[in-house]
């Protein structure tokens, strides 16, 4: 496209509206790069021989090896858990399917640390297997205990992926497969596999990207990757130059996998190519013996995922003598947790919204360079994003470090994707023919926005807010980093007894906000509806 | 037929002076002069060097294929799309570079465009702008009357029916009293029954209110039936303005003599108003010279069982009302449409005869 019709003068070449849009669209790309670059220039300030023995100190060798590590025992496991869930449901006569389909979902409303929490809650010494059967299993921590808390996690977001792809499947292809003599088990391997391969890399994109930012489970594990090293550095040694140098490598990280999924998924062609449409699905039926085997996995998979945290956290509260004389605290830690959550939401929306409007009303370069711009927060690691404005706001904008209006900006351009997926897909959806009549009833292009435009993409305008608002709530990485001086929330407040050892304590904040989160699988679930279930 | 006008020539392509252009209504409402528009990334201009002049009250139909450019046309003169070249004036201003917000030109589209948020009265409200409320309300009672769906204002655009839909659109539009309005593809989302019933109460409609009107369609029986004067588009280019009559009868091209309905070409020499054919020497409807291309419509054409004839029928469609003859005459296949009383069986023997005049084409 030519950048000429972009930058000519004139009210037609470009319009008003566009002008103001893509001038928002800018500030906002602006603002979630600029504060990467002072990441960078505070890298910078080591001379040669530093950085490469900083980057080649056995430390680091062994935090890369760690986050390897991580990442592939956690895509492993969440896909083992995800993989015979997803094919039970959409693809078998299971009974109670649908009850299988929600439970799968709901421990996405369990973050990574209270999940880490429950699994400390349930071994060790101190534990509640030993203090209600008396049987000590040891301290759960290291590698095997982060994956088993991320993994627990995260395996929703890899079901929710292979469910709308074997919803999606073709079954055509599998009969004509069967019908040119390819066994079940062939057919599953050649066929069904081949085909899911797109949706499991993007459900590994999501989970990985998780795993490579995650800090609250695997700082509870004691596990040292990139993320808990950064933040060891930053808060008790505070060499902020290596600190610098690992959130880029944490960056450089999270970067080469979105791009290797961009290219493998590049490669692949699995659209059906026929026209007609595919043939109606047939479920596998299951005998008995299969229905109690299917029966014993689901039921393994809620019962880890969802019984564990509710069962310890239980325990834990049952154990708190006083619970009223906690509430004061509780609710403090809560409206803390609101005070910026809230504004962090109308806030995303609100940048959402021009972006969005570049996106579909206007293509250009310049909005597709926008929109990438926007996803620049969700992919880097959130404890690397959260250095650069801790670096930036105390070299460009000293009034602004450690204060609540940054934490809420920084949460806002953090969660920027999430509330822009559903504007986009609403105005997507909101047909131009519908502005375009209001422009020729005499209507300007901004009236047209105000009257006709936001009022028809509302419901995903509130979507995107609640996503961000939820997710918001629960934040602990760069509320870490960022929190004005006093500033305790949910997830903080949570966090550091559990690091210390009270449990107990600790569980009234998990319990908040495991109840807070499940708004969050509520949402999903609600936008999910469409994405494929089967009757 | 033989006495039309001496004006249309034929020297088309390139230059574009479309058959009967020069019929130009004595006051114009909108005249679009030598509209250009190529796509980014396109291969040839969607639409090259339109012109179209449209009387007060006029209803003309943009007839063509899919693809011909005549809603990018539309778009352009509606003002949601930018022309390369050429100009728009409606009622003598200059409206080319206008945004549509400022064009004062209604446009009903192919999907209605209904706004969902908005009850039947708020939409068809939302364009008076300039009224206060209790004038305004008066004048959407007035148009939901006139469309008949005075006692519908408080539903919802996905309540109705496509019909109902439709109409509140047309209301919409027309509240704001426009000069002009254009009508995309207005009736391809309802069933064919409807279509043909809605046809003469939307033509009434506009009649009624005195707008002139551009409906753009691609069924010829749609434009035959409603618009006053017809101009029949190909590969961007204006081919053919003209009434109804004159588009049938006397087709230019022959893109427009098998477009609007079927056509059987002829080669014959021609000399003023007669031509030399296989079938003898024929009545010209216009004037032409030299080797020339004619049209000859099906019904014009007599069959006659005859064992001694030159061609032998392939291939028999049967229509209730009439019937469809495919005819084999040496290398070439004719089709001839004869009425009930005649019937003959595929295989035989018969002998064509060309009974009215025939189009000459360029």
């Amino acid at each position: 496209m030519n950048l000429t019709t972009t930058i000519s003068p004139g009210l037609w070449r470009m319009p008003r509206a566009r002008v103001i849009f893509s001038a928002l669209g800018l500030l906002i790309g602006g603002l979630m790069v600029l504060p990467l670059i002072w990441l960078v220039i505070r890298a910078a300030e080591a001379d040669l021989p530093t950085v490469i023995n900083m980057l080649t100190r056995p430390r680091t060798i062994q935090l890369l090896g760690n986050t390897l590590a991580l990442v592939a025992c956690v895509l492993a496991l969440s896909t083992a858990l995800a993989l015979p869930l997803a094919w039970l449901v959409s693809r078998t006569d299971l009974k109670g399917r649908r009850l299988v389909n929600i439970l799968a979902v709901i421990p996405l409303a369990t973050p990574g640390y209270v999940m880490a929490y429950a699994l400390i809650g349930l071994s060790g010494n101190y534990g509640f297997m030993n203090q209600l059967f008396g049987f000590t299993i040891p301290r759960l921590q290291g590698l095997w205990g982060a994956t088993l808390a991320l993994s627990l996690y995260t395996f929703p977001y890899i079901y929710l992926n292979l469910r709308a792809a074997f919803a999606g499947l073709d079954q055509s292809l599998e009969e004509a497969a069967r019908a040119l003599g390819a066994t079940p088990r062939e057919v599953f391997f050649r066929v069904t596999l081949p085909h899911l391969l797109p949706a499991l890399m993007a459900g590994w994109l999501v989970v990985g990207l998780y795993v490579i930012g995650d800090f609250g489970a695997v700082a509870l594990m004691r596990f040292e990757v990139f993320s808990y090293a950064i933040y060891l550095q930053y808060s008790a040694m505070f060499d902020r130059v290596y600190a610098a140098w690992l959130a880029l490598i944490l960056i450089a990280m999270a970067l080469s996998v979105v791009w290797w999924e961009s290219r493998l998924r590049a490669g692949a062609h699995f659209a059906r190519t026929g026209s007609g449409a595919g043939s109606a699905r047939q479920r596998v039926r299951l005998s008995r013996t299969g229905q109690i085997l299917g029966w014993g996995i689901a039921g393994l998979v809620v019962l880890a995922s969802i019984g564990l945290p509710v069962a310890v956290l239980t325990f834990w509260m049952l154990r708190l003598d006083d619970l009223p004389a906690v509430l004061p605290a509780l609710f403090r830690a809560f409206s803390q947790s609101l005070s910026v959550a809230a504004p962090a939401a109308v806030l995303a929306a609100a940048m959402a919204l021009p972006v969005a409007v570049l996106a579909v009303r206007y293509p250009s370069p310049l909005s597709t360079l926008i929109n990438r711009l926007a996803f620049v927060g969700y992919a880097v690691p959130a404890l690397a994003f959260a250095l650069a404005f801790v670096f930036f706001s105390l070299n460009a904008a000293r009034f602004l470090y450690q204060t609540q209006a940054l934490l809420i900006t920084v949460y806002a351009l953090s969660f920027l994707a999430l509330a822009l997926g559903p504007i986009r897909s609403a105005l997507y959806q909101a047909r131009p023919s519908i502005e375009e009549s209001a422009r020729a009833l005499g209507h300007g292009p901004l009236s047209v926005f105000a009257r006709v435009t936001l009022p028809t993409i509302r419901p995903g305008v509130v979507a995107g807010m609640v996503l961000v608002f939820v997710i918001a709530m629960k934040e602990l990485p760069i509320a870490f980093l960022l929190a004005p001086t006093g500033f305790r929330p949910l997830s903080i407040t949570m966090f550091s007894r559990t690091s210390e050892g009270m449990l107990m304590e600790a569980a009234p904040y998990a319990a908040a906000i495991i109840i807070f989160s499940a708004l969050f699988v509520g949402v999903v679930l609600r936008h999910d509806r469409s994405a494929g279930d089967d009757r | 037929m033989n006495d039309l006008p001496k004006t249309l020539t034929f020297k088309m392509p390139a230059e574009a002076s479309p058959l009967g252009f020069r019929q130009q209504p004595a006051r114009p409402v909108l005249e679009v002069n030598r509209l250009r528009k190529h796509f980014p990334h396109a291969e040839s201009a969607a639409v090259e060097r339109v012109s179209l002049s449209l009387g007060e009250g006029e209803l003309m139909a943009l007839l063509g294929p899919s693809g011909c450019g005549k809603t990018t046309t539309l778009r352009m003169i509606g003002g949601f799309e930018r022309p390369d070249e050429g100009t728009i004036t409606l009622a003598g201003r200059d409206i080319t570079n206008l945004p549509p917000e400022q064009r004062g030109i209604g446009f009903v589209f192919q999907d209605y465009a209904l706004f969902p948020h908005l009850n039947v009265l708020e939409n068809v409200k939302f364009g008076l702008r300039a009224m206060t409320r209790a004038q305004a309300d008066a004048r959407a009672h007035e148009m939901l009357k006139l469309v008949g769906l005075d006692d519908l204002g408080s539903r919802k655009p996905h309540q109705l029916s496509g019909g109902q839909q439709q109409r509140v659109a047309l209301a919409r539009s027309l509240a704001v009293a426009p000069e002009l309005i254009l009508l995309d593809e207005p009736f391809s989302n309802l069933d064919a029954k409807m279509r043909v019933e809605t046809r003469q109460e939307v033509r009434k409609l506009l009649k009624s209110t005195g707008a002139a009107g551009i409906l753009v369609t691609h069924d010829q029986e749609e434009a035959l039936a409603m618009a006053d004067r017809i101009a029949v588009m190909d590969q961007g280019r204006v081919v053919q303005i003209g009434t109804p009559d004159e588009i049938y009868r006397n087709p230019a091209t022959a893109f427009v003599a098998n477009f609007i309905g079927r056509s059987n070409i002829l080669t014959g020499n021609a000399s003023g108003m007669n031509v030399q054919t296989a079938f003898g020497n024929l009545p010209l409807s216009r004037a032409a010279n030299g080797a020339v291309n004619l049209a000859v419509r099906p019904e014009q054409i007599m069959l006659e069982a005859d064992v001694t004839g030159p061609a032998v029928i392939t291939g028999r469609e049967f229509r209730g009302h009439d019937q469809i003859y495919w005819v084999q005459e040496g290398e070439r296949c004719m089709m001839v449409i004869s009425g009930p009383g005649a019937d003959h069986t595929i295989g035989t023997k018969v002998r064509l005869r060309i009974c009215d005049c025939v189009v000459p084409l360029t």
